[in-house]
């Protein structure tokens, strides 16, 4: 009957104005009303109200996999999106995230978490990432909310700086992850930038940096990656973090770390945070948006934490009641499962030890594609200095390669990578470096 | 999108000269920082609001260095931030959480109890659960940004039916979304962005999250008069007049079933009526699907209204949600569905839908979804699940028939019928925000302040504590 019904009305609809010229026609359902069975035959096309809406760009990471997935040769070699693989490119899942599942499943009912999440798993995440014995925990300063991984920690954050902070505005380094533009724009707050990598060393641009937060308004919110820098993997020493911190203490600027690599950096989680430590000696209130996607291999899982260390615990308080007003509207409640995975690892000494051992296997991988990248290229007779390939620090390699050189490699030999040249290391393997380098230094034989 | 410009203001420094102390405005943890002081910021005596004095009296007082000694204490960016107030419907449980009173009934939040009182995960959720943690050649990588692909498939097909016009003819966008409030959240965004009129009409009442919601994508919420106190029913008359004087194009949210908070829904000769109007008007359907199943027991008969709008050729968008038919609650599963009139402006529609999922959170949570597509895909595990959801539904029906009766016997004043009339998890029983403190304060019975209370939270055993709650309260509270 229902199919019946449908077919007369389908048949019955009016047509006013094609949607793909742009024009936005209201289409008139006055025919429908009249009750006769007057069919309009013909290839009638029914009219839309999203003929308007044009078609939206390809996200520049996400897109490069689908790309490479629609792919069909063999021996396409997908070094785009930061996820780790293992040397024969599969990826993985942690021994300690395997055990963690075996141990929960069928046990822990499914109900609602509160909206600001796991409260077990905030309390372990902030201690991984300020420390064990940190006074801001101590003195439970710090508001943590569980959000949907690094994205939705730093959506959290901006759409609280957008609330009661209207007149700041946020600074990134140049180049920083593309989504945190989307994301702070999203939320409506004004976009800024600083000079932090020069293309000439491959390297940190210190004094162009230093005097861009310095020139920068007093007050401004400032987001720096923690350790591993997306996408050049360059970071500041310990010394220049101090220097940094210093001026940021003149500047009464507010930082936003943006921790996505802890334990991806150095291999040590307790070395990685070092920026953040620095910055807490010296008394800033910081901001951290943590993701446990890569460092824990549970990419799809969406689980992470903002956290905000606050003046006291009464403001902390505040802080994360209004952090919460701000999650209730988008997904009310945070997902479940990776908090309890994540919760399990870290509050189990045994899985905690054997999350940290594969969190060092994973950096000591990268660190040896590295090597081998580097080796190969030189080896083959490059003329280049590829000496940032093993500088660099973390998951990418900031290559230098050209949009039209990285649109060479993808289109003679099936290389994927993001068009601003950055490499992911995870997607390199001893199977593939070989053929890598060779492709990369035949588009690139011809600069100097 | 307009990015709000405004100046900043002039620099304020963040670290302020010290003032003489006193005890009574402390807010400090007057902790032993070199800074070590506890000052009174003069807004600070404004910002006091919330908070109670069980979190005052932890805070103690040092004493203070010499101002000449002491370096300034740092102004944190937050000062000025009151205590946020408790969700209303979520506060419930906060509130009953906290109530140390051993009788306490907990019959605010929609999550379904067994008749022991306790939460329930399914049997097709647990051997589901158990088969993805076997196979260990399972990854847990990002999904795609509009998610689990098997996942929407079969959620679009279960919301319209496998072979409905619109599926067949696939102008349909599924994509996965953080339950009923993600998938909300992400429509209304979406709507906000490129629709031509930002206003959407909700019935009075509407679940509360509803108004926080929309506002946020921009959207101007309007309403439509749906309850009728006097009947306890639907006020079809008055909700027909509001939706035609309502302006031609505008949004208008429709419960798909198990209406959120009252239970009433419109008899199927009733929603073809509004559907006409709708239609006849070019307003646009949002529907809210957070029952499917649990309003008669049967998943396509709750979908009627749904999918008569679907199939008349007109374009919609749905939000679903499994929170509580496959009472994965907490793993934040769901799916926005946009009807389109063609392929192409579903194709289209998708690609934008993604761009306001990616700042907001990347890609959704794959834990639930996959649980979700192992158990619609799977004929023996759709078919236990089906069993088990009409389990639930018949439990509440056996619960409204016993409430009803205990009332009934006990000859508590007033019409109950309502009770049974009405549909899903919620009965809204026309008690009064003192009646319904009444019974919290002396009862511990807990439930919304508009007289909502959950059935799946009741149980045979709680029945007589609640009938002796509501009997107190209506004859002795106004």
């Amino acid at each position: 009957m229902m199919m019946q019904e449908a077919g007369r009305h389908v048949a019955r609809a009016i047509l006013h104005g094609s949607g793909r010229t742009g024009a936005r026609v209201a289409p008139s359902w006055s025919g429908l009303m009249s009750g006769s069975a007057r069919c309009i035959s013909g290839s009638s096309v029914l009219s839309t109200w999203w003929g308007h809406v044009g078609p939206a760009p390809k996200d520049p990471i996400l897109g490069v996999t689908e790309s490479y997935l629609a792919d069909p040769s063999d021996g396409k070699v997908n070094v785009g999106v930061g996820a780790y693989r293992d040397d024969n490119g599969q990826p993985v899942v942690l021994e300690c995230v395997r055990m963690a599942e075996q141990r929960i499943a069928g046990i822990e009912y499914m109900e609602y978490l509160p909206m600001a999440g796991m409260k077990r798993f905030n309390g372990l995440a902030i201690k991984l990432a300020y420390g064990d014995d940190s006074p801001v925990i101590k003195e439970r300063r710090v508001a943590a909310v569980q959000a949907l991984s690094g994205t939705g920690a730093c959506r959290l954050m901006a759409d609280l700086q957008h609330r009661f902070r209207p007149e700041s505005q946020v600074f990134f380094p140049v180049p920083t992850w593309s989504n945190h533009l989307n994301i702070w724009r999203d939320a409506n707050v004004m976009v800024k930038s600083f000079r932090y990598y020069n293309p000439k060393t491959k390297g940190l641009d210190f004094e162009g940096m230093m005097e861009d937060v310095k020139n920068a308004p007093n007050g401004s919110f400032f987001v720096l990656h923690a350790c591993a820098h997306n996408p050049t993997g360059v970071d500041p020493s310990t010394e220049e973090w101090k220097e940094v911190s210093s001026l940021f203490k003149e500047k009464n600027h507010f930082v936003v770390f943006d921790m996505a690599y802890q334990g991806f950096a150095s291999g040590d989680t307790s070395k990685d945070r070092q920026a953040i430590r620095i910055f807490l000696e010296d008394g800033h209130q910081v901001a951290c948006a943590q993701s446990f996607a890569k460092n824990m291999g549970l990419y799809g899982q969406r689980i992470g934490c903002l956290s905000i260390v606050c003046h006291s615990e009464m403001e902390a308080a505040n802080v994360q009641s209004q952090v919460q007003q701000i999650a209730r509207p988008m997904y009310s409640n945070p997902p479940l499962h990776g908090a309890h995975l994540v919760a399990t690892i870290l509050s189990d000494p045994g899985l905690k030890e054997l999350w940290l051992k594969e969190v060092k296997m994973m950096a000591d991988r990268i660190k040896l594609m590295r090597s081998l990248l580097r080796e190969h290229l030189e080896g083959i007779g490059s003329q280049i200095n590829w000496e940032h390939i093993t500088k660099q620090i973390g998951m990418f390699c900031f290559s230098g390669l050209t949009p039209a050189q990285v649109d060479e490699l993808t289109k003679n030999y099936h290389i994927y990578m993001t068009r601003n040249g950055r490499i992911s290391m995870a997607g390199v393997t001893t199977k593939n470096v070989e053929y890598l380098a060779h492709a990369i230094h035949t588009v690139t034989k011809a600069q100097k | 999108m307009v990015l709000s410009f405004l100046n900043c203001t002039s620099s304020q420094t963040r670290h302020r000269p010290l003032t003489h102390s006193s005890l009574s405005s402390i807010h400090s943890t007057g902790r032993p920082l070199i800074s070590s002081a506890a000052c009174i910021l003069p807004e600070d005596k404004e910002q006091k609001g919330g908070g109670d004095i069980a979190v005052r009296t932890v805070f103690f007082f040092l004493p203070l260095p010499t101002m000449a000694s002491a370096q300034a204490m740092p102004i944190s960016v937050w000062e000025k931030l009151t205590e946020a107030p408790e969700d209303a419907i979520l506060g419930v449980t906060v509130a009953y959480n906290k109530d140390p009173n051993p009788v306490k009934l907990n019959l605010g939040v929609g999550a379904y109890r067994t008749d022991e009182g306790k939460p329930l995960v399914l049997e097709v959720v647990r051997q589901a659960e158990a088969r993805l943690v076997a196979d260990r050649s399972r990854y847990k990588e990002y999904l795609p940004i509009v998610g689990l692909a098997a996942f929407n498939k079969l959620s679009k097909e279960l919301a319209f039916g496998a072979d409905h016009p619109a599926v067949v003819a696939n102008r349909i966008t599924t994509v996965q979304g953080l339950s009923g409030t993600g998938s909300l959240r992400v429509g209304a965004e979406f709507m906000g962005q490129h629709y031509h009129t930002p206003i959407i009409y909700v019935p009075v009442p509407t679940w509360g999250n509803h108004n926080k919601i929309f506002p946020k994508a921009g959207l101007k919420v309007q309403s439509y008069r749906y309850y009728d106190p006097a009947t306890r029913g639907l006020n079809f008359t008055g909700m027909m007049e509001d939706l035609k004087a309502a302006p031609d194009g505008a949004i208008i949210l429709l419960h798909v079933c198990a209406h959120n908070p009252t239970g009433v829904d419109p008899l199927p000769e009733q929603w073809d009526a509004i559907r006409q109007l709708i239609r006849a008007k070019g307003q646009f359907p949002f529907f809210d699907s957070a029952y499917q199943g649990f309003a008669s027991g049967d998943l396509d008969a709750d979908a009627y209204a749904l999918r008569s709008f679907a199939a008349d050729g007109g374009e919609l968008a749905l939000a679903q949600s499994y929170a509580k038919n496959m009472g994965l609650y907490g793993e934040r599963v769901g799916a926005l569905s946009m009807v389109c009139a063609t392929a192409a402006a579903a194709k289209l529609v998708e690609g934008q839908l993604k761009l306001v999922i990616r700042p907001m959170y990347s890609s959704p949570p794959l834990h639930g979804a996959a649980i979700v597509a192992t158990v619609l895909s799977e004929e023996k595990l759709l078919h236990d699940w089906k069993a088990e959801l009409k389990g639930m539904a018949d439990r509440i029906i056996e619960m409204r028939h016993k409430l009803y009766d205990a009332l009934l016997q006990r000859g508590t004043p007033g019409d109950w019928t309502h009770i049974l009339k009405q549909i899903g998890m919620f009965t809204f029983t026309g008690l009064t925000k003192p009646q319904v403190d009444f019974m919290r304060e002396k009862y511990h019975v807990y439930m919304t302040g508009d007289g909502r209370i959950s059935m799946a939270g009741l149980s045979t055993a709680t029945v007589p504590h609640l009938v002796n709650a509501i009997d107190d309260a209506v004859r002795n509270i106004a």
